[in-house]
């Protein structure tokens, strides 16, 4: 626990020291601010756009988006677990899917979604689909697979209905997987998304740095980039707190 | 009746093999009924129907330009995977072996492995100038961290008592390498480079597609914006194959691997 403590003040004090670093490169002119500016500067103007209302719009579509995407990726992909499990022959006709789903550059797909849903929200919550639900798809199996037969045993010995089996055995015995499959749904939409805005699209946060970016708008550009990727980095430390926890809660039984 | 099992037992491997030989060419009817689906669905808008991109590839592939494409996006490519996986050998093994230094670095690894890298990509443009460096930088961005993350966690895991058997053997450190921690990690690393083969390929892709001139994601991108709808279905079935058969051949050697040092242990 204490070698822990350690390794975290090391980690803080070499992430610090590397962005005051990066700030005295900046201020004594070692880095030109035609390529990066100081990370007090870059705060500074995530704050100003944040304030000014700049960002508001292409806050609320961005994560409208990703919320949809991952709403929906959650509810499918759970689903399509669900009867891949359920049917054996199902699931060796999708395993070599599965298995080689992630090595395929998702992205590519998209130029082919802007045409065929047009340029809008829709082809960014497919995009955030695509990338997110097959995630949820195997961890849901590997949950299912994980209910031990036993406890298959006693739902029967208890004439439970399928309805309390699912809500007092199969869900509490597989909610660790789930919630990894959830995990990663969320940094996969999180990530398809922006990425989709950013290539193609004209609105939201994405397109708003690849806009700062072509206009020369360096300032704009680091403030923006600063906010989405704290708001990642925020997102994936809560649920990864969370997952810690609940693996906690489980090991104490 | 020994020899009797055994005939039984191969006899069940063969008719599982039969099994998944027609599971796969099931899944592809599937496949190419739903993109021929979509291709007819969409009149040819967005997707083209499965035979013409194929005649429309055949044909694309007797270009100079493609080739010329192709070989820019491969170039970067190789470049990026290479890199990727040298420097993620050398400092998971570092990682792995210094304990502490493993404990400082994973969290910052695996954090920087789940942000949007997307959005970086403006800065390594301006660090590194329009052009391939650039492509390849975003490629190694995407590729290093898995190599990385698995050969930490495949040395951190190792048994013991490998290790004080090198030592027992007084193997020097090279030798304790080459001896013990490569073969006992095999497997995990060909993983960790499966990985990062595709993510390295996702980068120099999305590299491409956002601002570049030449490779393979530009002329997706080029045949969209050109209304090239035959172009474009025809470059993703492309990579989509190459990807695929790549993640299959590695998935093979990493489960092969699985098998051979476990037994050498023995």
């Amino acid at each position: 626990m204490r070698w822990r403590h350690a390794a975290l003040i090391v980690r803080t004090a070499i992430l610090a020291s590397l962005i005051v670093l990066l700030e005295l490169g900046c201020r004594a002119g070692f880095i030109d601010s035609l390529t990066v500016i100081p990370p007090s500067e870059m705060i500074a103007s995530m704050v100003d756009q944040i304030r000014s209302g700049e960002l508001n719009a292409s806050i609320a579509t961005t994560f409208s988006t990703i919320f949809i995407a991952f709403l929906l990726a959650v509810g499918l992909g759970t689903i399509i677990g669900a009867l891949i499990h359920r049917w054996p022959r199902l699931r060796d006709v999708a395993d070599p899917l599965l298995a080689s789903y992630y090595s395929v550059p998702t992205f590519i797909f998209y130029p082919l979604l802007v045409a065929l849903l047009g340029l809008g929200k829709a082809p960014l919550v497919v995009l955030g689909i695509l990338s997110a639900a097959p995630a949820v798809v195997i961890s849901t199996l590997s949950g299912l697979d994980g209910v031990a037969p036993v406890l298959m045993k006693l739902s029967r010995v208890h004439r439970l209905t399928p309805a309390q089996t699912l809500s007092w055995i199969v869900l509490p015995a597989a909610l660790p997987h789930l919630f990894t499959g959830f995990k990663l749904a969320l940094s996969y939409a999180l990530i398809g998304v922006i990425a989709g805005e950013f290539i193609l699209s004209g609105t939201g946060l994405g397109y708003a740095i690849s806009f700062a970016y072509q206009s020369f708008e360096n300032r704009t550009m680091y403030g923006a980039m600063l906010f989405v990727l704290l708001v990642a980095v925020t997102a994936n430390g809560i649920l990864y707190v969370w997952e810690g926890r609940l693996a906690r809660r489980r090991s104490r039984g | 009746m020994n020899e009797l099992s055994l005939e039984n037992e191969q006899a069940t491997i063969a008719v599982r093999r039969r099994f998944r030989a027609f599971d796969a060419i099931v899944l592809t009817l599937v496949m190419l009924a739903l993109w021929q689906a979509i291709g007819s669905w969409t009149q040819g808008v967005a997707v083209s129907p499965p035979l013409l991109t194929l005649v429309y590839l055949f044909g694309l592939l007797r270009t100079w330009m493609f080739w010329d494409h192709a070989a820019a996006t491969l170039a970067a490519f190789c470049l990026a995977f290479m890199l990727s996986a040298l420097i993620g050998l050398a400092l998971g093994l570092i990682f792995g072996v210094r304990r502490f230094a493993g404990e400082v670095a994973e969290p910052i690894l695996a954090g920087f492995y789940t942000i949007p890298k997307v959005t970086l990509y403006p800065v390594v443009l301006l660090l590194f100038g329009l052009g391939m460096s650039a492509k390849v930088a975003f490629g190694v961005m995407h590729g290093l961290v898995p190599v990385t993350l698995f050969t930490l966690g495949a040395v951190r895991n190792l048994p013991p008592v490998l290790v004080r058997t090198a030592r027992v053997l007084r193997l020097s450190p090279g030798r304790t390498m080459r001896w013990v921690l490569v073969p006992a990690c095999l497997p995990d690393i060909v993983n960790g480079l499966r990985i990062s083969f595709s993510l390295s390929l996702l980068g120099v892709l999305i590299g491409e597609m956002f601002s570049s001139q030449r490779g393979l994601g530009f002329l997706l991108v080029n045949g969209m914006a050109q209304n090239n709808v035959p172009l474009s279905t025809a470059i993703v079935t492309v990579i989509v194959a190459i990807a695929i058969a790549a993640n299959t051949l590695m998935l093979r050697a990493g489960r092969r691997f699985a098998r051979q040092p476990d037994a050498a242990v023995r």
